[in-house]
């Protein structure tokens, strides 16, 4: 399938590039807005790779050329080694087996949400399963409402019987528009744990277009910035936020995110030990049992620096670190450090007078004190 | 209360109007489609003479058909090659000016209700494998549903009180082209505005209960399809 | 100055001429059969006397009810005799003005030429797709148009094709359209000048059918209009009985 070898913009290796997308498109915009899509991509054939960018970066457009639903010319796509669009074919949307999720959640209103659901059941065009339609319903938790009709259930109930449409398609490549822009804060607490499970239990990669950096670290695996139609960065998600340009890609402060798994848990103080490669971090008990996969972020900010490792603080954790390379943050008078801990890599944001003050340099060794680490699953 | 020659109006046009919604729904649907789809430049010649109607005299309509029925017109011509003769006074050639006149009263409904649809049910159903065909009938037709239940009232009704054509062409047959509006024509010419009276007013209810249930309808459901 | 002068002349001039044959503006509401006849004889009226003459065709039944209804006409001439006698039972006419200014006739016609034969073959023998003849409810010569096949003895051989203009410009319309190979219409419909225009035809004699009379009537709100009374004088006069001639009525 990796028939060119095609530079891809980060030099790590992901799994190998299950879907290949290379378009080429222009808009001739109204009110000056000429907007112009311009990408080549090579993305993992599994786990959620979430697409960020600002509205207006063409993540959506993105997403609609690979569902067919705009025309790229010149545009090339093949999935899972199957070409979707070439110089000479272009297959139309209702013959790509993928589901799509938009960012208003789309029910048929003429149909109840079962109605809705027997509907994809009827076109998946592989042999129904009344296990796999259980599983999605019980997945969702929409097994009450499936009598109701779209303007009888609410915003959230409407996006779970939308997603759960999308899956029992049975599709091979699943595109998620921003499926919780339209919902407010509540709603989208709500969906999100759906939308995690999802991730587990069905292997299917997914497209996730979003502009919330809230759900690319809750859910992502894999991260492709889109800027004014062009691929910023791509690679997976710790990676991408460990890059010292990272304030200027996703739009907030430097972080990491580690994946880690859960030694032992320490009721009484409500904490959990969990092992990440970068090192064994101290975190809130979420309740997870020992064993358990979890996913942490960590951000820059909440990171300092000590020489010697200070045990009279009330800092929990700290780490061995070394200094990889020291870049001025878009802050005023902050620098960011690039750090390495353990096999994997923490950034910290101190100001330039801390960095003269410890002499920071290249290949230093030094502590790193973490303030706080936030759990994103 | 009805004389029998009213009675045999009455029957006649109802027999016609129902035909004539029938064909109109057919004919019309695909029409309306194609208007609210197409980027060509024909959607302002074909939408114009769709609404000729609506702001022709029937008369004028009326006349033309007259002559293109005519023997020597190109429908006349058409229709003997056909071996069916012309159709002028016959209940087929109501049929067809009918479903001229009330062309636009079932085109512009279901055309509004197409468009009103927009672009994200059809690309929703293409996702979900639809393809052209089935989208068509399992979402446009059930999501205008409305538009087809209002052109279908209109047309019915708009039929039922048609009378310059059907004067124009019809001839005045009983149980063939003599249908109510030409039957209240011809008390009222005849001085039998008793019996105009009856048929007239009959009419107005029927016309005024028509009308009623649509809007009564149309409240119901925007109501209840606004999600 | 000059303007003013000019304006005092008109005037003067006009009162003048208003003196002398006091024009009036006249209003009247005539049958659609003699709408021909009518638009020529009026003109020449209008040339004599100096009356302005406002004209209003329709059908004969249409008419009649819109003067039972208070319609401004003041002259009525219609196709019939029964209308203007109703209206004169119900007190809306001057007593005493109502006669008899045409007498229509009939005529077999089809647009085709050489369709129409001179003794009726082609209607004996059904040798035609559609008759048409004017609604014999509603229109007088409809009416007489039946009693001619009553006559001819053809009315139940017939019947199965007549095609019925609800008045007998409507029947005209269907036979010229060439939708009705056949029609009996009005001779003043399809002879100008003493002859037949188009197509083919041929008179129906007068007795196959009572005479075809059409009364006009002073209309009673035109008691005292003298331009109404001398419009209704000037039908009688012999060269307004020569225009209808022209187009094939007789007078008495």
């Amino acid at each position: 399938m990796t028939e060119e070898n095609i530079p891809v913009a980060d030099t790590q290796p992901v799994n190998p590039a299950q879907l290949h997308a290379k378009f080429r498109m222009r808009y001739a915009g109204s009110d000056s807005s000429a907007f112009s899509l311009d990408v080549d991509l090579r993305l993992p054939g599994n786990g959620i790779t979430a697409v960020f960018g600002q509205s207006g970066s063409g993540k959506t457009t993105l997403l609609r050329c690979v569902a067919g639903l705009e025309r790229a010319q010149p545009g090339r796509l093949t999935v899972n080694g199957e070409t979707w669009q070439s110089a000479t074919l272009f297959l139309p949307t209702h013959q790509r087996p993928l589901g799509y999720v938009f960012q208003e959640p789309s029910l048929f209103p003429h149909l109840s949400a079962r109605g809705n659901l027997n509907y994809a059941r009827k076109r998946s065009g592989v042999a129904n399963s009344d296990d796999l339609y259980e599983q999605v319903i019980e997945l969702m938790g929409i097994k009450p409402v499936l009598l109701r009709y779209p303007h009888q259930l609410s915003g959230g109930e409407r996006q779970r019987v939308a997603i759960a449409r999308a899956l029992l398609i049975q599709p091979r490549l699943l595109l998620m528009d921003e499926p919780l822009a339209s919902l407010d804060t509540a709603r989208k607490q709500e969906i999100l744990p759906y939308l995690e499970k999802l991730r587990s239990a069905f292997d299917i990669p997914i497209l996730y277009v979003s502009h919330s950096l809230d759900e690319v670290t809750h859910l992502a695996d894999h991260l492709v910035v889109l800027q004014q139609g062009r691929v910023a960065a791509q690679g997976p998600v710790g990676e991408v936020f460990s890059r010292m340009d990272a304030p200027q890609l996703v739009g907030s402060g430097a972080s990491v995110i580690w994946h880690g798994k859960v030694l032992e848990r320490k009721e009484q103080w409500h904490l959990a030990r969990i092992a990440c490669a970068g090192g064994e971090l101290w975190v809130r008990d979420t309740g997870d049992a020992p064993g358990q996969q979890i996913r942490v972020r960590i951000l820059a900010r909440d990171v300092s620096l000590t020489l010697s490792r200070h045990e009279d603080s009330s800092i929990l954790n700290r780490l061995p670190v070394s200094v990889l390379e020291i870049a001025t943050d878009k802050e005023a008078g902050m620098a960011l450090v690039r750090l390495q801990a353990g096999s994997d890599v923490v950034t910290a944001q101190v100001t330039h007078r801390s960095v003269d003050y410890l002499q920071l340099a290249p290949g230093q060794r030094l502590w790193a004190q973490i303030k706080s680490v936030a759990i994103v699953r | 209360m009805f004389s029998e020659a009213d009675l045999a109006a009455i029957w006649l046009t109802l027999k016609l109007a129902t035909t004539v919604t029938i064909l109109l729904l057919i004919i019309g649907t695909p029409i309306a489609w194609w208007l609210a789809r197409t980027g060509s430049w024909l959607k302002g010649p074909v939408g114009a003479v769709v609404a000729l109607p609506l702001i022709l005299p029937p008369t004028v309509l009326g006349f033309y058909l007259l002559l293109a029925m005519g023997p020597d017109g190109f429908i006349g011509q058409l229709t003997r090659q056909l071996g069916i003769g012309t159709l002028a006074f016959t209940f087929q050639g109501l049929v067809l000016a009918s479903v001229f006149y009330s062309l636009p009263f079932v085109v512009q409904p279901i055309q509004n209700a197409m468009q009103a649809l927009g672009e994200r049910p059809l690309e929703v159903a293409a996702t979900l494998r639809a393809g052209p065909v089935d989208r068509f009938f399992t979402v446009v037709v059930p999501m205008a549903r409305p538009g087809f239940i209002t052109a279908s009232v209109l047309g019915f009704a708009h039929t039922v009180g048609e009378f310059g054509v059907v004067l124009m062409i019809g001839g005045n047959i009983p149980g063939e082209t003599r249908v109510v509006s030409v039957q209240i024509y011809d008390h009222v010419e005849a001085l039998e505005y008793a019996q105009a009276h009856v048929l007239a007013g009959s009419m107005m209810v029927f016309s005024f209960l028509m009308l009623l249930g649509l809007y009564g309808f149309q409240k119901k459901h925007f109501f209840a399809g606004i999600r | 100055m000059h303007l003013l002068n000019h304006l005092l002349v008109t005037a003067l001039f006009s009162l003048l001429l208003f003196n002398h044959v006091r024009a009036e503006e006249v209003h009247a509401a005539v049958a659609s059969n003699f709408t021909a006849p009518m638009k020529q004889i009026v003109e020449q009226f209008e040339q004599s006397s100096g009356h302005d003459v406002t004209l209003s065709f329709g059908s004969s039944g249409k008419i009649f009810a819109q003067i039972q209804n208070g319609a401004p006409f003041q002259v009525f001439l219609s196709a019939d005799q029964q209308k203007p006698e109703a209206l004169e039972k119900n007190g809306l006419t001057v007593p005493g003005s109502r006669f008899t200014y045409a007498v229509g006739s009939l005529a077999l016609w089809s647009a085709r030429s050489d369709f129409v034969d001179d003794d009726y073959t082609r209607l004996k023998q059904g040798e035609f797709n559609k008759l048409a003849l004017a609604n014999p409810k509603l229109a007088p010569y409809g009416a007489a148009a039946v009693e001619v096949l009553s006559a001819l003895k053809l009315r139940e051989a017939t019947q199965p094709k007549w095609v019925m203009g609800e008045n007998i410009a409507q029947t005209y319309q269907f036979v010229d359209s060439g939708n009705a190979d056949l029609g009996l219409v009005a001779l003043s419909q399809i002879m100008h000048n003493g002859k037949i225009k188009k197509g083919s035809g041929r008179i129906i004699p007068g007795e196959l059918h009572n005479p075809i009379r059409q009364d006009a009537v002073l209309l009673s709100n035109a008691q005292d209009r003298k331009g109404a009374q001398a419009l209704l004088a000037y039908l009688r006069s012999d060269k307004a009985h020569a225009i209808m001639r022209a187009f094939g009525y007789t007078t008495e």
